[in-house]
Formats: structure tokens, sequence, C-alpha cells
């Protein structure tokens, strides 16, 4: 009998990896993807890559899904892992997403408000047929150009807010929490886990807010607003002193109002689920939304019973790079501790054996 | 390796982690939560180790790294071509021969001597997780060595088998107060643990713990008076180098039954092998 | 910062030196009362031993903050400039930097939860050995180890019991002496030899 001992890990692992190399390629008679096509045409994948790989880099990202074979999580990990390497040079003042510029803009409990609703680029209202002109690269007739909405819209929240019938937004001058360089402990605070829900799984999300609107923990959502647009992001450079724009970022907003809460003490308002997500992506930003009312649970007073209601439950499972890594880290080998289980259930076997034997009535001779 | 720092991680992520090593030796057994960072290595696969290695690791290293006893297994492979290309340190199959040695579910057969630092790759620090899931109640649970719960499961296991049922991973008490998770290794590796000369260092990434064992610290498996810790292997002899005490991997042969049993430590065999007569 | 403190430059490998200088403090804290050698600056600020520059120049950055005690409050500017650390309070310092040994009631302890949320004292000592004979025992160390260090109070063993009362709270000890370091980690058992 022969056996030859498992060697040349290394000659597998680069005979792998030219292996992967040559099937990304694919073949070779079809003209290569290039990045730019990839950051232009499927923009959609482009966004939630940033979101998961928590950095806005379209060139970047578009580069993550070629390496990865348009396999997102993949791309959103390489993103991640780049993004350590990186330095943090200054930290950008808040957002304000009053001042967006916006491409779409909708509000699901008024039928109008000031600055208007805007459909914008939507999948809403397509009917999903597939468009078969699609195949032959038909060119595509420009869209019709609207004037530009003139000065800031306000937020729907703002102007529920006006009236007190919607919980303020709850302010703080501290530093934000940073996930990605302190360790999550619970119970976190809203600023962890609205950090961790920004870059969780989109699917993981999804399904979470799903269950909330499935009974497990229902918060009563209506989309006050969705929004997306242009931002500016801007710096107050030490040696300045003022802030500057470095730059602009596209987000989409989600402003989930929710059931009202109150007490003897205090008059009933509603209260609010907040989602944010780079790029276009409603789906992840209303996702993220339900899940932030749900996790608001034990702070407003409501019993605890779904999982979407558990920070920690949903904030160490939504993380798809970490919960990729482990559930496919089975596939490495285990053999040390199995063979452990090996020995551990013979003797437990011999053992029930030996019992047995021992309570047998001796055989009649 | 061009554009990156030596051992891969930027200095302020090294101080991080080498300001928790410190506390982490301070406290034999005690998890402390870090800001584990992205690795490019997949979460779970490592990276806890990794980033200890990484803060730890200096140029005049021998690094060895195990996965499952040996040296070539791809995971391991992989892991120590990281640190050959990011740190460009010595690397060395030779456990005598390692300044530091990173290994995923073992210890080497080998002593480990003073002038060596052992770094596990940990997949689940808690070792009380199994009992109850809620971190915020295992560090109540840890404050105050409640580790009742443990016994109970452990007693519960002598109820229904006879014995204590756990093959890898068994829990160790650290210097009489922290109950530890000592990484899936079998049981047979607990015993090595205990006064063990080198300091020993443990990294779970995606849990985003360390901890450590200082040298010739009390490393006990738990266990009952009348249901000792026993550390148990395959009796069988090893088919290469027929050392009758070391823990062996069992490798079929055939689909009739057919085992042969082999050193799980692959430099301890070829060792044996070479020095034979 | 003030030209005087400008002349005295940080690592002259950051990276290396500064690796090297973790694995000294590593040791001496996994073998307390064993001797270590840093790679220091080459020429720190008086008074600043080469073994304590070495330690802050190693450990503190924005993220931890470090209190210099007594005559070290001058080095502020060079210790910012080098690490970016802030000055704290003792209280609220990761670590704090003196040549005398606080009372270790100012410094935080941390919390049975969270013992790690507790100070480190970088201890500038005249020499570590030669002085008064200590008995340690404990984890890192074989059976019992005997340690010397001078600049130590009179008192020490007693304080340093009601500190290792404590445990797993407490505070950890890195001692400096030109370029060498010793650690008493917060776990040992210090007794006063004969």
């Amino acid at each position: 009998m022969a056996y030859v001992a498992v060697k040349g890990g290394e000659r597998a692992i680069d005979a792998a990896h030219a292996w992967l190399a040559a099937a990304r390629r694919g073949d070779g008679a079809i003209v290569e993807l290039q990045t730019a096509q990839i950051r232009e045409q499927l923009g959609r994948a482009v966004d939630r890559v940033m979101a998961e790989g928590s950095l806005y880099d379209p060139e970047l990202a578009a580069l993550a899904i070629k390496q990865s074979q348009g396999d997102l999580i993949e791309a959103g990990f390489l993103l991640r892992a780049f993004r350590t390497t990186l330095p943090r040079l200054a930290a950008t003042l808040p957002l304000d997403t009053a001042t967006m510029r916006l491409t779409r803009r909708i509000s699901a409990i008024f039928k109008d408000l000031p600055g208007g609703q805007v459909l914008g680029p939507t999948y809403d209202y397509t009917h999903r047929l597939l468009d078969f002109a699609l195949l032959e690269n038909a060119p595509v007739a420009p869209a019709p150009q609207a004037e530009a909405i003139a000065g800031p819209t306000p937020r729907v929240a703002d102007i529920l807010g006006h009236e007190g019938l919607l919980e303020a937004d709850a302010r703080s001058e501290d530093e934000p929490f940073d996930l990605t360089r302190a360790p999550l402990a619970f119970p976190a605070g809203r600023d962890a886990r609205l950090q961790g829900l920004a870059r969780g799984d989109e699917g993981f999300l999804l399904g979470l807010g799903y269950s909330t609107q499935r009974g497990y923990g229902n918060n009563h959502p209506f989309v006050g607003e969705l929004r997306a647009g242009e931002v500016d992001v801007e710096i107050v450079p030490a040696e300045l002193g003022f802030a500057v724009c470095i730059g602009t970022v596209t987000l989409t907003e989600c402003q989930m109002v929710n059931q009202f809460a109150g007490s003897k003490t205090e008059p009933a308002q509603f209260t609010r689920g907040y989602g944010l997500a780079f790029g276009h992506a409603d789906r992840r930003a209303m996702a993220m939304a339900l899940v932030d009312r749900a996790l608001r649970a034990e702070e407003l007073g409501e019993a605890r019973t779904a999982p979407a209601q558990d920070p920690q439950f949903v904030l160490s499972t939504c993380d798809n790079v970490e919960a990729t890594g482990f559930v496919e880290h089975l596939k490495l080998p285990h053999y040390v501790d199995f063979q452990s289980e090996l020995e551990t259930i013979r003797r437990l076997r011999a053992t029930a054996e030996r019992t047995q034997a021992a309570s047998l009535p001796e055989a009649a001779p | 390796m061009k554009g990156y720092n030596f051992a891969y991680l930027d200095e302020q992520t090294k101080r991080m982690l080498r300001r928790t090593l410190l506390k982490a030796v301070a406290i034999p057994g005690h998890q402390i939560p870090f800001g584990a960072r992205e690795m490019p290595l997949p979460y779970g696969w490592g990276t806890g180790g990794i980033q200890v290695t990484a803060a730890v690791l200096g140029r005049a290293d021998t690094l060895k790294v195990i996965d499952q006893g040996a040296d070539d297994t791809t995971n391991a492979v992989s892991i120590r071509r990281f640190f050959a290309r990011t740190a460009g340190v010595a690397t060395t199959t030779r456990t005598a021969s390692a300044t530091i040695i990173q290994t995923r579910h073992r210890i080497p057969e080998t002593t480990l001597t003073e002038a060596q630092i052992i770094v596990y790759q940990v997949p689940q620090p808690e070792p009380l997780y199994q009992l109850e899931p809620s971190r915020t109640e295992t560090r109540r649970m840890h404050a105050l060595a409640d580790y009742g719960a443990m016994h109970v499961r452990l007693y519960e296991q002598v109820a229904r088998y006879g014995q204590i049922a756990i093959s890898y991973d068994y829990p160790v008490m650290v210097n009489g107060r922290h109950l530890m998770a000592p990484s899936p290794i079998p049981a047979f590796d607990n015993p090595k643990m205990h006064r063990m000369r080198a300091l020993q260092l443990f990294g779970a990434g995606r849990e985003k713990r360390i901890y450590a064992v200082p040298p010739y610290t009390a490393v006990v498996s738990l266990d009952f008076e009348d249901h000792p810790f026993r550390a148990s292997r395959a009796a069988h002899v090893c088919a290469l180098c027929g050392d009758r005490a070391s823990y062996l991997d069992e490798v079929v042969t055939d689909d009739r039954g057919g085992r042969m049993f082999i050193c799980s430590d692959t430099d301890h065999c070829a060792s044996r092998r070479e020095s034979a007569p | 910062m003030p030209a005087d403190l400008l002349a005295h430059p940080g690592f002259a490998d950051p990276v290396h030196d500064a690796q090297a200088s973790f694995r000294a403090v590593l040791q001496a804290l996994a073998r307390p009362g064993t001797l270590w050698r840093v790679a220091p600056p080459a020429d720190p600020p008086p008074p600043l031993a080469p073994a304590a520059a070495a330690v802050l120049l190693t450990l503190v950055d924005a993220d931890a903050p470090v209190h210099l005690a007594g005559r070290f409050a001058a080095l502020a500017p060079w210790v910012a400039f080098h690490t970016g650390s802030a000055n704290a309070e003792p209280g609220a310092a990761a670590f704090v930097l003196s040549d005398a040994l606080a009372d270790f009631a100012t410094l935080a302890a941390g919390t049975d939860e969270v013992p790690e949320a507790s100070t480190t004292l970088i201890l500038q000592v005249p020499a570590l050995d030669g002085g008064p004979k200590l008995t340690l025992r404990g984890p890192g160390i074989e059976t019992t180890r005997n340690f010397a260090p001078r600049g130590l109070p009179a008192d020490f063993a007693a304080r340093w019991a009601a500190n290792r009362r404590l445990y797993p709270r407490g505070i950890d000890l890195v001692l400096c002496a030109g370029s060498t370091v010793a650690g008493l980690p917060r776990s040992i058992f210090i007794a006063e030899s004969s």
C-alpha cells in the first residue's frame, strides 16, 4: 500500500491562482472588460461594493468587481482590505443632506411638499420585461432635462419636526464611535449601530427589515422621505480654520417615520429610523432604516422579542466580510479536531458496549 | 513589499495591538477587545493570529507557520508566504529553529523554549459562548469568576456518557482565575500549555479579542476529582516514524476500512525519521 | 517646540526600533524581574532615560494619552511632537511616566469587567539592580525570582500587595534605567527578601 504525504501546498496555490486569473479573463476572443465600463454601466453594483467595502471610490470598486469576477462580497472584501492600509488625513464635517443636489426625492406620507417629488432614475415603475434591445447595444435616446430645483429642499423629517410631531434627532458633539478602529461593545450606541448597519450585508439587512414587517418586531414604518443625490464633503484644515469642499459623494438617505411612542408624562410622537448608503441604493437605505428603528426598541421602552431588535445579534452577524470568512473557513482542514472527535466517539462507544455486556444475563449452560 | 509597511500593518495599528498584548500578558487568560483590522486574508482563516504576529515580528525573527500540525497545508503556506512577502523574514519548518510559531489547531510535539513565542489562531475566544451567547453577560461572568455553568455542562456529560466528552477546544483555567478557550487544539495538547516555557499569545480577528498566557503559568483543564482530565490520542504507532506518543492523523487508505496513522506534526515526524539509525 | 527639545530626535529607525523595544517590554512583562535592552533613540532629552524614551515612542500615541509627572512635564512638547499624544491627567492616562512611585490609588486600576482599562506606570529608576532585594513569584516565573531595582520606596512591597489584592484590576509597572527595562505586571506577588 502506498501512501504519499500531502505535499506541494505551494505549487497547488500557485497553480490555482494562475487558473483563477485565466478563468477571470474568460474567452480571449471576447473583448476584455474595462473598469470604466463597470463604473459607468454597473453603477448599482459599484454602489453596493462601496457601501459594504466602507470606501467611497467608484474606480477602485469597479476594479474590485472586475478582479472578483463580479462576486460582490469578495469585491467588498478587497476594498476593505485596501481601505485598512490608508492613512487618516482628516475628519470631515457632518454631511448636510438638506443641501443635497437631488436626483431623486419621494415621500410616501405627503402628496406634495416644498421642493416637490422627484422620481429620478428608478426601476420602481419599469415593467420587468427583458429588454432584448440591450443585446444589440442599441443607442439610448437622451433623457429629458428638467430645471434644477432651486434652493435647499427641507427634509420631510424637519417639516414634521417643526410641529413636534416627530421626535427630534439626537444631537451630540461627541466624537462618533469608529467601528473600523475600535471593537464593538454591547449594548452599542446608536452611532456604532448605524455605522455597522451602513456597511452591513444588503441581503441580510433586507431580510431583517422584512422580518420586522412580518411581525418579528413590527415598528409600523412609513417612508417619510427617500432622497438621493450629491452632497459636498467638507473639512476644516487646521492651518485655514474654515471649511473647504474636498469633493462630492452620491448618497441615498431614508427617513423612516415610525409608530408613535409616548407616555403619561411625554406626549405622543412619531419616532424615526434612519438609513444612509453610498450611491443609489433605495433598498439598502430602507432596510437599514427599518433595522435601525428595530434596534431602538430598548431605548424606546418596547419589549425586545425579535432578532432585529437584538444589537449583538444584528451587528455581529450583518458584516458579510466577517460572515463569509467564518462560514467559508469550514473548508479549511479540520482533520485534527475531527480526529479528536473520532477518538472520543470510539471511546464512548467502547464504554457503552462494555456497560451493556456487563449487564447481560449469563447464558444458561 | 512595495507600497506597504513592514509586516503589512501601519505603525498606529501595531501600537494598538502592542498595548493590547501587554495588558493581555499582565492578566493571563483574560480576553481583551481590540480594534481588529481587515486583513488581506479572510476572517476565520487566521486574521487574529496574523495581526498578533505582525505586531510582534521583527527582522531578526524566524517564523514557522503550521495548520493541523503541518507546515505544508495550504493555509499555513499562504500565511507563511504573506510574512515572507510583507516582512521579508526568514521562515522555517523546524520547530527548534523558529523564534515565532503561528499555529492553527496544534501545539508542536517538540518542547518549546524560553526563546520562543507561540501565536494561536482563535476562531472563538469566548469559552462560555455555547452556554451564554450574550457577550455582555459572559463579560460579567468572567468578572465574577462565575464559571458554575461550565462545570454543570461538564457534569451533564459525565452523567450522560460516563466521562467528559469534549475532544478539542477543551476549556482551561488560567492562573487559577480566568476560564479560557485554548483554541481548537485537541485536548491532547492541553497539558503542553501548562507552565509552558514559551510565551503564548492568542488572536481572534473576527471576534476582535486578544489574550495571553505568560511562561510558567498554570493552565489547568477543567475536570472532576472522580473524572480527571485525560489527554487521549489514537492508540496506534506512527506508520512513518514509529512514534508511540505523538498525536496522530488517521489516513484512509481504501474504502474497505483500511487505515494508517501518521504523526500530525510533520516536522516532528521528519526529524525522527532523519535521526533514525 | 522649544529649540532645546527640537535637538533630540526620535527613533533612528521608527519601524524597527519600535518593534525591538516592544519585544523588550513584552518579554519584561512576560518574565517579571528580568532585564531587557530596548533600541533607544540616540539622544533623548534630559532627564529622560533612553529606555523610558523608547517605551514612550513605542507605545504612546493619540489613542493612548500619557501623563508626564513631575520634572518630566517639561517634555510634553517633545512627546506630543514624536507621538501625537496629548498630556492627560493621571487617572485618565493610559500611561504615566514618573521617577517616583505614584500612589496607586491616583491611577486607573480598571474595573472587574474591563481590568485592562488601567494605567501602565513607566517608572524611571537609577538602576535595575543593586537595590534592596525583592522576591517575585507568579505568572512568568518558574519558581521565584530575585529582583533588586534601586529607587523604589521603602514600603514598596506593602503597596504592591495592596495592588495585587485588586486582581484582575491593578496597575502594571515598567521600570526603566539606562537602556534597560524590567516589568512588574499586576499578576505577580512580591515579598521583601531578608
